[in-house]
């Protein structure tokens, strides 16, 4: 774990600045002072750099300090927001309270953190990043995370009373809050067609298009729980959207991948048959893939799943076809309460090319938490209404057919009443009919 | 006070940022056009588009909680040696892009003067997703900040080499709610203890009816504890979530020696190769021990260690273990099997070994 010395110490990660501007005494902070030893850079330098600034920092990391020490934390929740908003903002107060009944820590007793919305693919300029840190600096404790694991940029440490200060500044040059609470919250999408070749999507425009579509969802919390939109470009899904969003978007195509056999040979004459055998054909999930006498390769495209990883492996000569559209998922979430659920394949494939297209994914959103806002019960994310519902209700609720693609396998319990049957045979072939 | 000045701003509802104002010209030029990709070395990913552009891209790890003397000397390294933009992953890497290939060194060069390091690409072990913790969460079991430092001070070479069978995400989570995500590997509080009930403010603070019904196990009934409205906790049946903590604070779950940490594996979202997978349980128990946690170290690298020697190229953790079996998972990191790895929730039954497939 050994530290290197910096060449310029004052332009370096571990700078910690003699002066002190702040008037307040440090803390004692053994703790903290152990996490400034090794290599990867330390927020607590970081943290000690803000309290050289100001006294708020200095007694949050007396608080933090504490925290180490007692092995508990000490900040309870309130009600803090905004001028026209009812969510955005993750109000903190100190628990931490002396015999006298006062703060022991009072300079940081009120550390309120904003949540705001990061430009969609979490692109900045520079001269964006300057001025939200010095936005920041003006009205808060200086230190923002790059980013919450939502997505957002998370501003931490300010009071009641800065948070609309700073909020007004940073919306007149264009950021605007996230979500905090039962509504709908900030969206992420990949790097995508911005600078990937696996996209399949242009995420920034799906990305902005639903959450845009839901601000006051997102501003004025009213629903049973939270709901979030992920956007992924490709089945990589970089942006864990089956396991983490209500509604996960994500990137595919219908027609042939592209095969560029040129490519293929250079690849197998580059790195041996049997690594093209172990590492790509052997590791397709449909055995879709063969590699033939001459060095070029046979795709099953009817049996191709789209998992990606003959793309990623073979990057050159392997790429997406030119069909393409998005899988829509529904009710990924973690634990709380029913136990992990993935998000499921409700709509196999949409295509995604005129704006017809984009208002019919924006109507399936507004059908889906529409219907998840009558029906759920409070403190019931989407996936858990399902759950308890069954799929076919759902879908029935938000007016999409089943499709086979929607499941793994038909049902193995006989205990299921089927007395409509013919009718509901005769839709299903009135659907093939139609094409 | 001017009128004026006393009447509230009405906030502009603009929503999500146009990316497009603060994104890297070659990006735009090239929006949809890209055509493949290679990785000249660890922490630097080339770009080729059809147009016939490229573009380096320089991954820098960063402490993800950044106060302005860093942003500024960041900014600072990217205006004077890259283009003046900047885009952060989801597990708060910087990613600086370049046009002109000859950049690229002298900007690695003095992201490492200042302390930075350059990696994450690939076959490596990337930045760990991180939570709030202590610093700034209402509910959290442990810190989060200090936990990924000491991991990464841990795995440093691993961030800055691409030595690992496949890419390794790493999370961390300070309470059960599992902010942090799915990993191949995550690091997730697990209370061993019911609550402890604060009677005298329940009344005042929680509502109680919601109380009652956020409890995934119905362990939590109305009572009257010393003549005052309360709830409590049937302990035979409380798992010790601690999902009523947050709707009640009087019903503290953290606890400094009670509040351990588990450690879960084989977690993905991608679809290469096998679908998605959730984490597994593998090891709880582990104390939670600041300021470095050592214990949670050790068996994270022992995991790691065994994960490099034995899977095969592309295979992340969860695909390996699905390949050799939880029997040699167990046998080669020496970590304890016990009663609490078989799972006994709704579904359970789909996790046990319907077949006599068994592995001598």
């Amino acid at each position: 774990m050994a530290q290197q010395t910096p060449k310029n110490p004052e332009k370096h990660c571990t700078y910690v600045p003699k002066q002190k501007k702040s008037t307040k005494p440090y803390h004692n902070t053994p703790m903290l002072n152990e996490l400034e030893k090794g290599p990867w850079p330390s927020f607590v330098h970081g943290l000690k750099r803000l309290a050289a600034e100001n006294n708020m920092m200095v007694d949050l990391m007396g608080q933090l300090e504490h925290s180490y020490k007692t092995r508990l934390g000490y900040w309870k929740g309130g009600t803090v927001s905004v001028f026209g908003y009812g969510g955005g903002i993750i109000p903190r107060f100190t628990e931490l309270m002396g015999s006298d009944g006062k703060a022991m820590f009072p300079e940081s007793k009120e550390f309120h953190t904003l949540r705001v919305q990061p430009p969609a693919g979490n692109h900045y300029t520079t001269a964006m990043l300057r001025q939200l840190s010095n936005s920041w600096n003006k009205y808060g404790s200086g230190l923002i995370a790059f980013h919450g694991q939502t997505g957002n940029i998370m501003f931490i440490g300010t009071t009641t009373k800065n948070t609309q200060h700073f909020f007004d500044e940073i919306n007149e040059y264009g950021f605007d809050l996230g979500g905090a609470g039962p509504c709908v919250r900030t969206s992420m999408s990949c790097v995508g067609s911005a600078r990937c070749e696996q996209s399949c999507a242009n995420e920034q425009k799906i990305h902005r298009l639903l959450v845009n579509n839901f601000i006051d969802d997102m501003h004025r919390p009213a629903l049973p729980y939270k709901f979030k939109f992920k956007v992924s470009g490709c089945p990589n899904d970089c942006m864990n959207s089956i396991q983490r969003s209500d509604f996960s978007v994500i990137g595919t195509w219908r027609d042939d991948m592209k095969v560029d056999q040129k490519e293929v040979k250079a690849f197998v004459a580059k790195k041996g048959r049997k690594y093209v055998v172990d590492s790509v054909i052997s590791k397709c999930p449909t055995n879709a893939l063969s590699l033939n006498d001459d060095d070029t390769l046979s795709v099953d495209n009817r049996n191709c799943v789209r998992c990606m990883h003959c793309l990623n492996v073979m990057n050159k000569a392997l790429s997406p076809g030119d069909d393409k559209g998005v899988t829509i998922l529904i009710g990924g979430k973690r634990t709380l309460k029913i136990g992990d659920t993935m998000g499921t394949v409700i709509v196999p494939f949409m295509k995604l090319e005129t704006e017809e297209d984009y208002e019919q994914l924006k109507e399936m959103a507004e059908n889906v938490i529409d219907f998840w806002a009558e029906n759920a019960l409070e403190h019931e994310r989407c996936g858990e209404t399902i759950d308890r519902i069954g799929l076919v209700n759902f879908l029935e609720g938000i007016g999409v057919d089943v499709d086979p693609n929607m499941i793994n396998n038909p049902r193995v319990s006989s205990y299921v009443r089927t007395d409509t049957w013919d009718e509901e045979a005769e839709k299903w072939k009135e659907r093939k009919a139609a094409g | 006070m001017s009128e004026q000045a006393a009447q509230p701003r009405s906030p502009t509802e603009s929503g999500c940022p146009d990316g497009f104002q603060y994104m890297h010209p070659a990006y735009i030029k090239n929006y949809g056009q890209w055509a493949y990709h290679d990785r000249p070395r660890p922490g630097v990913l080339h770009h080729v588009s059809k147009t016939g552009d490229e573009v380096w891209t320089v991954r820098v790890g960063t402490q993800r909680q950044l106060g302005p003397y860093e942003i500024n000397l960041l900014c600072d390294i990217i205006d004077k040696y890259a283009d003046g933009y900047v885009r952060f992953t989801i597990r708060s890497n910087m990613e600086v892009s370049v046009t002109d290939e000859k950049k690229v060194a002298p900007l690695i060069q003095a992201f490492e003067d200042a302390g930075y390091p350059i990696g994450g690409t690939g076959n490596s072990v990337t930045m760990i997703s991180h939570t709030q913790g202590w610093l700034h969460c209402d509910i959290p079991g442990t810190d989060a900040s200090g936990v990924v430092k000491s991991l990464m001070d841990e795995l440093y070479d691993e961030f800055v080499n691409e030595q690992m069978p496949n890419r390794v995400h790493i999370t961390t989570s300070c309470c059960q709610i599992n902010c942090g995500g799915q990993g191949d590997i995550a690091i997730n509080v697990q209370h061993t203890k019911p609550p402890k009930i604060n009677h005298d403010l329940v009344a005042n603070v929680c509502e109680r009816p919601s109380v009652v019904a956020r409890c995934p196990v119905a362990a939590i009934r109305p009572a009257m504890v010393n003549g005052k409205p309360s709830l409590e906790v049937d302990e035979k049946k409380c798992i010790c979530c601690g999902a009523c903590f947050p709707p009640c604070p009087p019903m503290q779950i953290n606890d400094p020696v009670n509040s351990k940490i588990a450690i879960w594996v084989g977690g993905k979202h991608s679809y290469a190769r096998s679908k998605p997978m959730f984490h597994k349980l593998v090891a709880a128990g582990v104390p939670n021990n600041p300021p470095r946690w050592p214990e949670v170290a050790e068996i994270v690298k022992k995991i790691l260690r065994v994960y490099k020697e034995d899977a095969q190229n592309w295979e992340r953790v969860g695909d390996w273990v699905e390949r050799i079996g939880w029997p040699r998972f167990f046998e080669l990191t020496e970590l304890p099997f016990t009663k609490f790895h078989i799972d006994n929730w709704t579904g359970a039954r789909n996790s046990l070994n319907a077949s006599a497939h068994i592995r001598f």
